[in-house]
């Protein structure tokens, strides 16, 4: 019993790490068309500049901050001269982010040495929160309080807001919400920033679990398209349901079928794709 | 227009140095990246045929390679096989396995396909790596001796290198032969205007799937000869980064053209191998010509420079011609 | 269409007439082609690597045995296909007379072959897999560093006999390195009465330990946890996080000096052995630990101790040939007859297979000098890599693996 209990947790825990991954990598498809394959290398590119941060004096909070801002301005960027210059080429615009992948990968090695290194944890969430015969991680609780209020957060803000109202118009039809005034491409900048952000500040979040290291990007890219292609295109829903799901399947796969750890989240992906390529919750097939 | 003797002229002449590289180059070294570049090409040409010509962008296609260099060393060093059965193994099988993942993978289309495709690629990979009595894990299956056909001495670098030529020779033959044939011209109907073409009529899947295992062959093909050439195979070969950059060659060289593969397959070839000598950060280097290839030159960089000498031309001569769109310029997901 | 033909061979002959070939002069400086890497996931280990090597280059000022020491250095990315261009780039092109590399096992194994065809010695830094001292004998090989298991064999004993564990659980990275030191491990320790009743193998890009932590049984007197590259630094952290209380033993790159300077502590306890601690307190050691620290601000650790070693070892073969390299197999037999006396490891001798016979320490992670070390508590002296076997008994079982159980 206790087995299933504490392996479901795990799965909680790691399903809301893809949550915060995925989340933002959602956005930016469901909107834009976007397969950001630099979403990775933003993630750990944030991770590492928290990681700064908190070397050079600032707190837990603030680095997390700061991790998501400067990606934020790094994303908003990229989507300004080199994205939007290939509007109207999903294809060339995955291709680039590919590239740029590439780059901010080695620039990483450049200017971090590629030691691996632990994001310090908070303090006061260290230690292990105990009942009865089982232990769990509070940082891992915390990381969960944070996915769920993050996608209560996301959720207001695409269904009660204003801005919410024109990312959903965008996503089911970009035409029309351009006819109908919407200025799509203030909408494209502000919804690229938000996903680089939550990628960056993410990054920082999961850095005392998962550690930075060169290799973070690609081992992190194929778990966020494996959530989105399961979930399902541009919905929130689909993206935290999928983060679960995958994070359950990691979680008692691993620990009940240890020879197919290696393929347990690319074989789900498989299936669904080929019974449903509209994943769990689209409603397109991308 | 261009004059037919003059193409003749300018394919003899790309065939004379092509052919006369071995004496060209002073140091087998480079006759060795020379062979490297063929193989590469191979593998892109291949590859192209499914983004090119089919507007399928395959993010898996590692997958033929590293399966056919991994059951030609197996069955020829570990299973005792000869080297010719070892070979019909391997190509066959892996074609067979591109008749399984083309029917899985054309399930979808556009990004899904990029997805299917790269979730097998990494089921591979991972089969691969924890299959160790069967792979070496992550060791690698070594032992592979190289072959001997018709006499010929594969182990010097010349030979080899002419013995892989062959190949890439055969390969442009072929796929410029499926191009031209009815299933190609169908195939590149189903790239730009898969509707009108189920209205035809046509069976689309079918044509894509076929496309799909014709490929996987060639892939197979490029798998043998790398396999040949390393004497050594690892999980590295089914990675994600070997599939990215395979995809790279052929968008950098220009997709939907017979030889932009092989000029990007010699870019990446010689920016990993020679250039990351002189330049240590050489993967911003990589990462940056490909940004910008895509941005300035978004069919590619054959077709880019051929566009740009067409234009120097026009000046000289006032003529006029229309450049094609490529698949990566289309709206196509 | 036709026009790219030409535009293709233009460009490779341009990019490849460009060659020239060196003619490597015997009375001229000595060519050392080092592979290391400065790209991808091992960069760190490759960094370190050149940190080790430059420092003991430096210590000869550029000469060794009155000979002028080249190094050219290339970048494998840590990827075999490339490790073997480059290893060709070095010798073909540059003229190469000794290899120092690579990093990985996997890509030493990739260029077993080349070596052999052009007879090119070469001296590993890094790279531990068994087999290329054991079973897959290269005479142009010779090693800088231990096996894989050498250090475990000392260690299963020590655990069972000294810190008298009866039941241990393994965690280990799912790759030949881990599997290895593994099976070293376990035969010792059961063949002196422990039992390992767990073997749990994570995948080398795990991305968090939660899920393996909490498998492991709550009735073993501790965990064995084998780790390469930031592995240990994640798992140790998890592991106190979790409330885990099990004592844990490492493997020597569980609490490398490269990773254990990132550490905090949770790092403090865990019991490990290896053929170098930074903290062994030798005068030369002392010396040699000092440089490095003023160098690069760091402790020296599994690599930069390894690469160090491999250009001493290539220091004391040119001594006994006298700088000259002109008779390969003369130079090839002087590598292999490295007897060293004082080194960081301690004294080093060379058995016949090419390994270094090795004095083991078992180390505890202590705060020392306010900065994590691994404190030596026992040396195992002059241990080789078939521990008290004897070759030819040893051999004779196939290669440590991940199913590796020990003869009853």
């Amino acid at each position: 019993m206790n087995f299933w209990i504490i392996q479901g947790l795990n799965g909680l825990a790691f399903g809301s790490l893809l949550f915060i991954l995925a989340s933002g990598f959602s956005l930016i498809f469901g909107l834009m068309r976007i397969v950001n394959l630099s979403h990775g290398a933003y993630f750990m590119l944030g991770a590492y500049v928290g990681l700064s941060a908190i070397e050079a004096g600032a707190n837990f909070w603030v680095a997390i901050l700061l991790g998501g801002i400067a990606i934020c301005v790094l994303g908003t960027l990229i989507e300004r001269f080199v994205l939007r210059r290939l509007n109207g080429q999903p294809l060339a615009q995955v291709l680039v982010t590919l590239g740029i992948a590439f780059i901010i990968a080695d620039a990483c090695v450049w200017i971090w040495t590629g030691d691996p290194r632990p994001v310090p944890m908070p303090a006061e969430l260290t230690g292990a929160f105990r009942v009865a015969q089982l232990a769990f991680p509070i940082y891992r609780l915390f990381v969960i309080g944070v996915a769920f209020a993050l996608a209560a957060a996301l959720w207001f803000l695409l269904e009660r807001s204003r801005l919410g109202a024109m990312i959903r118009a965008g996503v089911d039809d970009l035409a029309m919400a351009r006819a109908m005034g919407i200025r799509t491409s203030l909408l494209f900048s502000a919804v690229f920033c938000l996903g680089s952000a939550l990628a960056g500040a993410g990054g920082v979040l999961a850095g005392p679990i998962l550690s930075v290291y060169p290799g973070l990007d690609t081992d992190m890219l194929p778990l966020a398209l494996v959530v989105v292609i399961l979930g399902g295109v541009g919905s929130l829903l689909g993206a935290f349901v999928g983060s679960l799901i995958i994070g359950f399947i990691y979680s008692y796969g691993q620990a009940l079928f240890p020879d197919l750890a290696y393929v347990i989240l690319f074989l789900p992906m498989v299936l669904v794709l080929t019974l449903r390529p509209t994943g769990l919750f689209g409603r397109q097939a991308i | 227009m261009r004059t037919p003797t003059f193409n003749w002229v300018l394919w003899l002449l790309g065939l004379a140095a092509l052919l006369a590289l071995p004496w060209l180059v002073t140091s087998e070294y480079y006759i060795n990246i020379a062979s490297q570049i063929v193989i590469a090409a191979i593998l892109a040409l291949s590859l192209n045929l499914l983004i090119g010509f089919g507007g399928m962008i395959s993010l898996g296609h590692a997958a033929y390679l590293g399966v056919s260099a991994y059951l030609a060393i197996y069955m020829t060093a570990h299973a005792g096989f000869g080297q010719l059965s070892g070979a019909l193994i391997a190509i066959g099988s892996t074609t067979a396995l591109a008749m399984l993942f083309g029917y899985l993978s054309l399930r979808a289309s556009g990004l899904g396909f990029l997805m299917i495709t790269l979730a097998l690629g990494q089921i591979l990979w991972g089969i691969a790596y924890r299959w160790a009595s069967l792979t070496g894990g992550d060791n690698g299956l070594g032992g592979m001796k190289r072959p001997h056909p018709f006499g010929l001495d594969l182990t010097h670098p010349a030979i080899f290198y002419y013995f892989v030529l062959f190949f890439l020779g055969l390969a442009l033959w072929c796929i410029a032969r499926f191009i031209q044939s009815g299933l190609g011209q169908s195939l590149q109907g189903t790239r730009d205007q898969p509707r009108r073409m189920r209205a035809l009529g046509y069976n689309v899947w079918l044509i894509q799937w076929l496309s799909f295992v014709f490929a996987g062959f060639w892939g197979a093909v490029a798998g043998l000869l790398y396999a040949y050439y390393h004497q050594f195979v690892s999980p590295q070969a089914l990675h994600l980064t070997t599939s990215a950059e395979t995809l790279l060659m052929v968008i950098a060289g220009g997709t939907g053209t017979l030889f932009g593969p092989v000029v990007g397959a010699a870019l990446v070839v010689i920016l990993k191998n020679v250039v990351s000598a002189y330049i240590t950060r050489w993967l911003i280097l990589l990462g940056a010509i490909f940004v910008a290839i895509v941005l300035f030159m978004p069919e590619g960089l054959l077709p880019g420079l051929a566009a740009w000498i067409h234009r120097l031309k026009e000046c000289l001569h006032g003529d006029k011609k229309t450049t094609g769109v490529s698949a990566i310029t289309k709206d196509r997901v | 269409m036709m026009r790219s033909s030409v535009l293709v061979s233009a460009a490779v002959a341009t990019l490849l007439v460009s060659a020239s070939l060196v003619e490597a002069a015997d009375n001229g400086p000595l060519k050392v082609g080092f592979l290391t890497v400065r790209s991808g996931a091992l960069a760190a280990g490759g960094r370190q690597m050149e940190e080790g090597l430059k420092l003991c280059i430096d210590e000869h000022h550029g000469e060794m045995a009155g000979r002028k020491i080249e190094v050219i250095t290339a970048d494998t990315a840590g990827q075999p296909a490339v490790t073997k261009t480059k290893a060709q780039e070095l010798v073909e092109r540059d003229g190469a007379q000794v290899l120092i590399g690579p990093l990985a096992a996997f890509e030493a194994l990739a260029i077993d072959d080349y070596i052999r065809q052009t007879k090119t010695p070469i001296i590993s830094p890094s790279a531990a897999a068994e087999d290329l001292t054991q079973r897959k004998l290269n005479p142009w090989f010779v090693r800088a560093v231990g096996t894989s298991a050498q250090p475990y064999h000392p260690f299963g004993e020590y655990a069972a006999k000294e810190l008298h564990y009866k039941k241990i659980a393994i965690i280990a990275d799912d790759f030949a390195f881990g599997h290895e030191i593994a099976a070293g491990f376990q035969r010792m320790f059961e063949q002196n009465g422990g039992k390992i009743v767990q073997k749990l193998w994570s995948p080398l890009n795990t991305a968090e330990y939660g899920t393996y932590i909490t498998q492991i049984d709550p009735s073993v007197d501790a965990v064995f946890a084998a780790f390469a590259g930031g592995n240990g630094i994640k798992f140790l952290s998890e592991y106190k996080n979790y409330g885990m209380q099990k004592p844990v033993l490492g493997s020597m790159t569980t609490v490398d000096e490269g990773i254990l300077k990132r550490m905090g502590d949770e790092a403090l306890g865990v019991i490990s052995a290896g053929w170098y601690s930074a903290a062994t307190d030798t005068p030369t050691n002392k010396k040699f630990v000092a440089a490095m620290r003023k160098a690069y601000g760091a402790d020296p650790g599994y690599y930069s101790v390894g690469a160090y070693m491999a250009c001493q070892f290539l220091n004391n073969a040119l001594e006994q040939v006298k700088s000259d390299t002109s008779n390969k197999e003369a130079f090839m037999k002087a590598l292999r007859n490295v007897n060293i006396t004082d080194s960081p490891y301690g004294p080093v001798k060379i058995d016949k297979y090419g390994q270094p016979i090795l004095d083991i320490t078992i180390r505890n992670v202590e705060k020392k000098d306010g900065r994590l070390q691994n404190v030596v508590i026992k040396t195992y002296p002059s241990v080789s890599q078939f521990w008290t076997y004897g070759a030819e008994e040893f051999l004779k079982s196939p290669v440590y693996s991940r199913d590796w159980t020990p003869a009853k």
